[in-house]
């Protein structure tokens, strides 16, 4: 039987059994939970924690020791991960594996506390400055946080880049039962300094920028090409596709239940991965598709992007794509439906 | 008759320093240090943003250059996870002072136990020659072209003097490469602050006083001469904080 945990407590501690060993950050509402779990948790196992005098000095600390071939953590929210850019960007250059929790909550500017998707665009197009991309993980329970945790640690590893977990403030504090993983045996990168110098490095001004650029996009597209992952439903003979991730995901899945009890022939696609997108899902669609519709918790719409392109890529571009942004919070099966209703009688204009 | 001095064994290449800078001075003299201590082939460097990212090419040893003015918290999670590990940043003025003082600060007042050298020519040198936190009252650069005016800018920073009242630093100096004898002096402090990392005292700081030539608009002696006539009497040289001697 699994025990209750909270989201922020499962991801922590899945994160020391994947063999997280440097955990530094700033601690920021709702993200706070995984730092304060991680103070006393990296001591018994023999890691590293630093409180770092801010973001800016945390994520830099993830430098150093992933630098030093340690698997590393950091976690933040909303501000807090604004600051973190500039690390990642660094450790994307230096090619450099961390994980790095988004516990996303509503607002421009320094926010609000309430749980959100608006950091969509910005983590799913890399971030920071410069030309990279980020594998950014999607939860939609505390048991995808947990297991999705174990995932960032191995595909950070495998393709040595930054993978975002961008899980959302609500799943952060909500309990529910989760089952962890096995605690992992703990090596060191082969590749991590080690003070003797064992990897050559060139000098600074000595790097070939377009050699660099090519085979990062070469890296990109085997990633796009292999970890791709969503969960989908019902499309084979939907009319209307509904596409959404994390909690609204989960709402919008109870929601294309309860249509579907009531006769209408609608399906999901829930992203696990936001990058890459889930390309191939929607190869699965039923060629005569009336719509898809996107529900997101944020102001402006962002994933709706994604999935313009994305149906513009497989040729269905011709076909509506609706988009309701409910700002923040959770939008529950009742709203959702109701909604559904509303393009179903066409009183709601599509977005693309 | 002079001395030959055998080049440290991790110099790998030239670095492309302006004639007349101090930058060349300091990275030979960490490196034959490091070399007497045995520690070169045990050494991590956490490199600088500016001038200091020359290093970055002609040492054959572990180094990261890291983001303008971050080094104190690169190199505190390097030297935690390897602790056995000398760890070395090195940074100028304007990495460590001003753009990173919160970063260099921060890992001083943790007493983390890594060594920082810190080049101080008062001026950000790798653009061409900007104000600095240690830019001297008066001394004219191309953001304060009739003078840095302190009323509205703050007065030089005294870092190792900062640390060495207030935190609980092992080891804090300040040096200069104006003339042979202070360089040897100079080499005495750089290897002070490595023993006091490898005693795992606590963090260790030097602070070099360094020509720059190029933005100073002035010959390399004629700088030279400044150190000692408009440098010095601001930024006093020697130690301020040992385990041995104590708060100076």
């Amino acid at each position: 039987m699994a025990d209750m945990m909270k989201g922020n407590e499962a991801i922590a501690e899945s994160a020391i059994r994947a063999g997280a060993r440097l955990y530094a950050g700033y601690p920021i509402t709702p993200s706070t939970e995984i730092m304060e779990y991680m103070s006393w948790r990296m001591e018994e196992v023999g890691g590293t924690f630093i409180q770092a005098e801010s973001e800016i000095a945390g994520i830099n600390m993830i430098i150093g020791g992933s630098a030093c071939g340690v698997r590393a953590i950091t976690a933040s929210s909303g501000p807090g991960i604004s600051l973190k850019q500039e690390g990642m960007t660094t450790l994307s250059d230096e090619q450099l594996p961390a994980v790095v929790v988004n516990t996303v909550r509503y607002g421009n500017g320094i926010g609000t506390l309430l749980s959100a998707q608006c950091d969509y665009l910005r983590e799913t197009r890399g971030g920071g400055n410069g030309d990279y991309r980020v594998i950014v993980l999607c939860p939609s329970s505390v048991q995808e946080a947990s297991d999705l945790t174990v995932l960032a640690f191995e595909l950070a590893e495998k393709y040595r880049m930054v993978s975002v977990l961008m899980t959302e403030g609500a799943l952060a504090q909500m309990m529910e039962p989760c089952e962890l993983p096995e605690m992992k045996e703990v090596e060191r990168f082969p590749w991590g300094f080690d003070g003797k110098y064992t990897n050559k490095k060139i000098g600074i001004f000595d790097r070939n920028s377009m050699t660099e650029a090519l085979e990062l996009n070469q890296k990109y597209t085997r990633v796009k090409e292999n970890e791709q992952r969503w969960e989908e439903g019902h499309l084979d003979d939907a009319e209307y596709v509904f596409v959404s991730y994390g909690l609204p995901g989960r709402s919008t899945k109870g929601a294309v239940e309860g249509l579907r009890a009531e006769g209408y022939k609608v399906g999901f696609i829930r992203p696990i991965t936001a990058w890459p997108f889930p390309e191939k899902a929607f190869e699965n669609v039923n060629p005569n598709v009336k719509g898809f519709i996107s529900v997101e918790a944020n102001a402006t719409g962002q994933l709706v992007d994604d999935l313009a392109l994305t149906l513009k890529k497989a040729g269905k571009g011709n076909v509506p794509v609706y988009c309701k942004p409910y700002v923040y919070g959770i939008p529950g099966i009742k709203v959702i439906k109701e909604d559904f209703e509303k393009i179903y009688k066409g009183q709601m204009k599509e977005v693309y | 008759m002079a001395k030959g001095r055998k080049v440290p064994a991790i110099v790998d290449k030239p670095m492309g320093f302006c004639p007349g800078c101090g930058h060349g001075i300091v990275i030979r003299l960490i490196a034959e240090c490091l070399e007497e201590l045995e520690q070169d082939k045990n050494l991590i460097f956490g490199i600088g943003v500016g001038c200091s990212s020359l290093l970055g090419g002609g040492l054959e040893a572990d180094r990261l250059h890291c983001s303008h003015g971050r080094v104190g918290a690169v190199a505190t999670a390097m030297k935690r996870v390897n602790p056995e590990n000398i760890v070395v940043a090195y940074q100028g003025d304007g990495d460590a002072y001003s753009i990173g003082l919160a970063e260099t600060t921060s890992a001083a007042y943790r007493n983390e136990k890594f060594t920082a050298i810190i080049i101080n020519n008062t001026n950000y040198g790798m653009t061409g020659g900007q104000m600095s936190n240690t830019t001297m009252p008066g001394q004219k650069t191309s953001t304060s072209v009739y003078g840095r005016d302190c009323d509205i800018t703050g007065l030089p920073i005294k870092f190792p003097e900062l640390v060495a009242s207030q935190f609980n630093v092992a080891y804090a100096a300040r040096g200069s490469v104006h003339n042979p004898a202070h360089i040897n002096r100079l080499k005495s402090y750089i290897k002070k602050a490595l023993e006091a990392q490898i005693r795992g005292e606590g963090y260790s700081v030097v602070e070099v006083l360094s020509p720059c030539p190029t933005n100073w608009g002035q010959s390399p002696i004629d700088s030279m001469t400044r150190i000692v006539e408009d440098l010095i009497p601001y930024f006093p040289l020697g130690e301020f904080k040992s385990r041995d001697k104590g708060v100076k």
